[in-house]
């Protein structure tokens, strides 16, 4: 493990600030344990040796009780600031990688593996704090208390010192030493660990499953199973770290005592004075503390950095950009050429070679089985996704611009979307939004247009009958409206600003026939008002209304396969498929 | 959460106590040993003094040996015992933990699954089992370490009454200080600020996973900087509560390191005179000196221990409010047997709900005779599942329910669900070998009977593939599997079971449409001469069964045949039609060519 990841300092800019200071905390530490040492002993030595009464030293003990008070007021400034370090650079590398998930849209890691992604950016990395709060600021103090210890003992007594000089880097050698020795081990059941903290959670979350087959009463011999297996388990982990602290504690407590025996024989023996014998014998522990306090936060520090190094990796994960070009305002004609999106995973590519032209004013319909891309093409027309091959080109008046040159944000402001799955969340991310910050996403939005749009997605007069109208708030899965009340509030959303491109995923999916009527004479309208309208369809309903139509490959990959055959087959399939 | 009330919070840390302290003398042995390993930390600082005091008087050499060899000895002793204990301690924590386990796992049973909801699903379900595994702490972090430290603190006062009555006094009532007031002022300044942290936590990371659920559309409109300002000033306040809790463990350990202090300079204070007068000779000025400073070191882990106790209190209570809530079926004392032999079901003005007060299902009347195929269809919230948990005898009920004749109500439950088997829209798929969750369906079949089970549910060619076959691991630390393969191991399983009477609760409800229509038809091959009750609301499929019954509102509007019902033109024709309708798109456009334009309808 690296003490310190250099990305760190890049991505968490508190850390540097907080070195420093971790550093002159060191410093002080080291200079308040020696002047404490020092007045101590001198205050045992001039009473017990020196026959000075109670009046001669009371200035040595008051300084030293002012040397206590300091060291207090260090530790405290010490915690305070390291966990204000920590707090800083975990809101830091949580806003950055939030920030960048959002960015990467719906073909990065929040798609691909959203709830990994969520628990590595909340718990996963709460785990700095181990390696910020505790380890770091220990690391330090470990450099530098023993250094200054050593020089000062140097001053003292040869032999001490040279005894400390050869015990003390045997520590980290040791550690080292240990820890290379068991790393696989402990790997190993570090691992089964996991698994087997998971098997309780497994349990308890198939209880239903259990239940329902009459095996729930029987568990509890499982659960006693899995938690003696825990047990000894993690006794196994615990047992080598235990193990290793013994032997850090063994040879630091020994030196310690080398050093008493060795300075209290010599000073029997006038070979050294009783002033120095106290003082060195006092010291000796400090030299040895903060290097076995290191070892401690170790394997928080490794989660820590572990959960750092996972985020660095979003972080890293280059967001399309586009470039900066706006478009002239007005109609805007869309012309997909020999496009091919593939990812770099799966073997078959998303969208398969697909060309067309999209003008101003007419309804695109795109159709076709599961899997062949239809989703994949309008991430493609948000910017979510680079194309593999072929071009997105967007044309207003006589300009014509890659897509890849635009500024995204810009472009995705011209652009109205309804996406397939309802979900309907509100700017500041509340868990139940209500219908009017649902519909103005956007941004605040007076409430005539906010009414507008729900007329015209066909919804207005049932909002209307909800006993709080706009203000009702939407439950977080949804019910409370029906799935094609949502999908119409979808629809609401994006038609809230005029758009002059209007992109939908089967906006019609759960309606019955009469409102899928409504929507889809709305849709038309908006190509009447001169939209280039983009349309996922799975309904005749919408294909009807389209000027074009455009049909991908599906992920069976269909092409070559007789028509009529095909046909048949999937009409047999459909009648097969029954009770 | 639950409606009981929050309990008490003394009682629920002392539950939590007892639920865990089944090895009470393993937890004393370790309690002693540690108190004894940090006996010898301050002793060897004791001894070292003395040895020095002693030295600088130049006695012949010999005098020194026996504190020489005790520095070393108590240096081994120190080291050795803190390893004995840690290792006594952590294994009786760890029995206490799967003893808490137990206990947890016990009440979670009694609720489950109807009693669960009031908990939340996932994510609240995951912290109560965290809250199992804080628990260790309470031994390990709270008591053995303040009982040692008050042992400690016991036997160094009474040294030094000995030695000098005074100091002995002094040091003893500083000690009550650090065991005391230090760790209750820590407490006190952190508010429960880890107990406020939890919820605010929770939070954050609900607000983070809508924000990754919508990121599409927060980018698309523009609305991702809005999301993230929200998400870092829900960070604020969480910052906000751990710069509380760091101010109360730096109080702490800063009057810790005060309290040190003022016990150095007190017994420095109280034993200079002492040496003056010779009321003690000057050898023992160091031990009374050092004495403290080594027992204080040891006292400055108590603020610590009380900020855990506060995080502890948190899992303490939402424990005990599992054990607190109420069971959602009460089982009969005296049961009836339900007969082996099977004749059917029948349902006679069945009302049932969820939340007291508020019915899902009235007056539902149903009967099916053995060998029927029943299917209740309805749009969603009308009550189908609500009489699943009913014949499952997951639910109360009000009417009269039969299944062979007997009561459901009056039947125990395991016994009843020994002729009722249930498949849901997501089963559970343990993290073991596919075998093994077959076999949950029947824990004493043997390799055999699970091969035919996968067999009968189409998964032979698809377990034959695999590393391992059917002893492969799945689930999250194994192999993943697809929803289709989820739902087919689940039937391999209920096939397994081989209940009379099998109830299938929106079997196909998560999974995409062509693996819906291949799950369908291996349901209807593999239970064809079975009773089965199909809950439904996909109507596609339905031509052949024997009964439709349609609920909307937990009523029963319309039952029949898809004939009659089709004759009928209700609601359920209205959906057939739509849905077939909606499967005749894949017809119609198979003349287009792909991957460019054409003309569409409106174009001319």
């Amino acid at each position: 493990m690296k003490p310190l990841d250099p990305r760190l300092l890049r991505y968490a800019r508190s850390t540097r600030g907080f070195l420093a200071l971790a550093v002159a905390v060191g410093v002080v530490t080291a200079v308040l344990v020696i002047t404490q040492a020092r007045l101590l002993s001198d205050a045992i030595v001039s009473v017990s040796a020196g026959g000075a009464d109670w009046e001669a030293i009371r200035g040595t003990i008051l300084a030293l009780a002012a040397v206590f008070v300091a060291r207090a007021l260090v530790a405290w400034l010490a915690e305070v600031a390291a966990v204000r370090a920590s707090a800083r650079a975990k809101q830091d590398l949580r806003e950055s990688a939030l920030e960048h998930v959002l960015a990467l849209g719906p073909a990065g890691p929040a798609a691909q593996s959203p709830g990994e992604t969520a628990a590595l950016i909340t718990r996963g990395i709460d785990a700095l704090d181990g390696y910020y709060a505790r380890y770091l600021p220990q690391l330090v103090l470990a450099v530098i208390v023993p250094v200054a210890v050593l020089l000062t003992v140097l001053g003292q007594d040869l032999l001490t010192t040279v005894i400390i000089a050869v015990t003390l880097p045997l520590i980290p050698i040791f550690m080292a030493l240990i820890g290379m020795y068991t790393k696989a081990q402990v790997d190993r059941q570090w691992q089964t660990l996991a698994v087997l903290s998971g098997h309780f959670l497994d349990l308890v979350s198939g209880l239903p499953t259990l239940k329902a087959f009459g095996r729930a009463k029987t568990q509890v011999e499982a659960i006693r199973a899995i938690g003696d297996r825990y047990r000894s388990t993690t006794m196994g982990v615990l047992r080598v770290s235990f193990l290793s602290s013994l032997w850090l504690e063994l040879l630091a407590t020994l030196s310690v005592a080398l050093v008493a025996v060795s300075v209290g024989l010599r000073l029997a023996e006038a070979q050294i004075t009783y002033p120095v014998a106290l003082f060195v014998l006092l010291l000796a522990p400090e030299a040895y503390l903060p290097l076995r306090l290191v070892g401690q936060h170790f394997h928080a520090a490794a989660e820590g950095l572990g959960a750092a190094d996972r985020v660095f990796t979003i972080l890293e994960t280059p967001v399309p950009t586009g470039g900066s070009a706006l478009l002239p305002s007005g109609p805007v004609a869309v012309e997909v050429s020999a496009l091919q999106v593939s990812y770099p995973d799966r073997p078959r590519p998303a969208l398969a070679e697909t060309s067309f032209v999209a003008e101003p004013g007419t309804v695109t319909a795109i159709v076709g089985g599961s899997g062949g891309g239809k989703s994949t093409l309008l991430s493609a027309l948000l910017g979510f996704v680079v194309p593999t091959a072929g071009r997105i080109s967007v044309r207003s008046g006589a300009e014509a611009r890659d897509l890849t040159d635009l500024d995204l944000d810009a472009w995705r402001a011209r652009v109205a979307w309804v996406p397939q799955r309802a979900h309907l969340p509100a700017a500041h991310l509340p868990a139940t939004p209500t219908v009017a910050e649902a519909v103005a996403l956007r941004g605040a939005a007076d409430e005539d247009a906010v009414w507008r749009a729900l007329e015209q997605a066909g919804l207005a007069d049932e909002v209307r009958g909800l006993p709080d109208g706009l203000a009702t708030r939407l439950a977080a899965d949804g019910s409370g409206l029906s799935v094609g009340q949502l999908q119409r509030l979808c629809l609401a959303r994006a038609l809230l600003e005029p758009a002059d491109v209007v992109l939908l995923d089967e906006p019609t999916a759960a309606l019955d026939p009469a409102t899928e009527a409504a929507v889809t004479a709305a849709i038309g309208r908006l190509a009447d008002a001169g939209a280039t309208v983009i349309v996922v369809a799975h309904r005749p309903a919408l294909v009807e209304i389209a000027h074009q139509v455009v049909r991908l490959q599906t992920a069976a990959g269909d092409e070559g396969v007789d028509e009529a055959a095909g046909r048949a087959a999937a009409q047999r399939a459909v009648r097969s498929a029954s009770w | 959460m639950v409606s009981a009330g929050p309990p008490p919070v003394r009682g629920a840390v002392r539950a939590l106590w007892e639920g865990m302290s089944s090895q009470r003398r393993e937890l004393a042995v370790a309690g002693l040993l540690g108190a004894a390993a940090s006996a010898s930390a301050v002793a060897l600082m004791g001894v070292s003094g003395w040895l020095i005091s002693r030295a600088a008087e130049m006695p012949p050499v010999l005098t020194l040996t026996v504190a020489a060899v005790l520095v070393r000895f108590l240096a081994l002793s120190r080291a050795l015992l803190r390893y004995v204990e840690r290792l006594v301690g952590h294994d009786a924590a760890f029995r206490g933990l799967t003893q808490l386990r137990i206990v947890v796992y016990r009440n979670l049973e009694r609720l489950a699954p109807n009693g669960l909801a009031a908990f939340g699903r996932g994510d609240l379900l995951a912290r109560l089992v965290a809250d199992v595994d804080a628990a260790l702490d309470l031994p390990l972090r709270v008591v053995l370490p303040w009982v040692q430290a008050a042992l400690v603190s016991m036997a160094t006062a009474a040294f030094l009454v000995w030695l000098l009555p005074a100091s002995g006094a002094a040091i003893g009532l500083l000690a009550v200080v650090a065991l005391v007031a230090t760790p209750w002022l820590a407490a006190r300044i952190a508010q429960g600020a880890e107990a406020r942290m939890a919820p605010e936590r929770a939070h954050l990371s609900a607000t983070v996973v809508r924000a990754l659920d919508a990121t599409p559309e927060l980018t698309a409109f523009g609305a991702g900087a809005a999301a993230t300002a929200r998400v870092r000033a829900l960070d604020d306040g969480l910052t906000r509560l751990n710069l509380r809790e760091s101010y109360a463990l730096g109080v702490g350990s800063s009057v810790g390191i005060v309290v040190q202090g003022a016990a150095v300079a007190l017994a420095l204070a109280i034993a200079i005179p002492a040496v003056t007068d010779g009321r003690i000779e000057p050898v023992w000025l160091a031990v009374i000196a050092l004495l403290p400073l080594a027992l204080f070191d040891v006292l400055a882990t108590l603020p610590g221990s009380a900020l855990a106790y506060q995080r502890l209190r948190g899992s303490a209570l939402r424990l005990q409010e599992v054990e607190a809530a109420p069971s959602p079926v009460v089982e009969p004392a005296d049961p009836r047997a339900v007969p082996a032999d099977f004749t059917g079901v029948r349902c006679v003005g069945v009302s049932a709900s969820w939340v007291p007060g508020e019915t899902t299902l009235h007056e539902v009347d149903l009967v099916f005779e053995p060998g029927q195929r029943v299917a209740v269809v309805g749009p969603s919230g009308s009550g189908k599942s609500t009489l699943a948990a009913v014949l499952m005898g997951f639910l109360p009920y009000e009417g009269s329910a039969t299944l062979s004749g007997v009561e459901l109500r009056d039947t125990d439950g395991d016994d009843l669900r020994r002729h009722v088997g249930l498949l849901t829209q997501q089963a559970h798929i343990f993290d073991t070998t596919i075998a093994d969750n077959v076999r949950i369906g029947d824990p004493h079949a043997d390799d055999d009977a699970v091969v035919a089970a996968l067999a009968a549910a189409q998964l032979d060619a698809w377990v034959a593939a695999l590393p391992s076959g059917m002893h492969t691991t799945v689930g999250s630390f194994g192999l993943t599997i697809s929803g289709g393969e989820r739902q087919r191991i689940a039937l391999a399983r209920l096939l397994l079971a081989d209940r009379p009477l099998a109830i299938l609760d929106e079997p196909t409800e998560h999974l995409d449409g062509p693996t819906a229509d291949a799950l369908t038809r291996t349901l209807s091959a593999a239970l064809r001469d079975r009773t089965v009750l199909l809950i439904t609301h996909r109507l596609i499929g339905l031509e052949q069964v024997d009964r439709i019954v349609e609920l909307h509102d937990g009523r029963v509007r319309a039952s029949g045949t898809h004939d009659e019902l089709m004759a009928l033109g209700g609601w359920y024709a209205e959906q057939w039609l739509l849905e077939s309708e909606r499967r005749d798109m894949t017809a119609l456009l198979a003349d287009l060519p792909v991957g460019r334009g054409v003309a569409g309808p409106a174009a001319t």
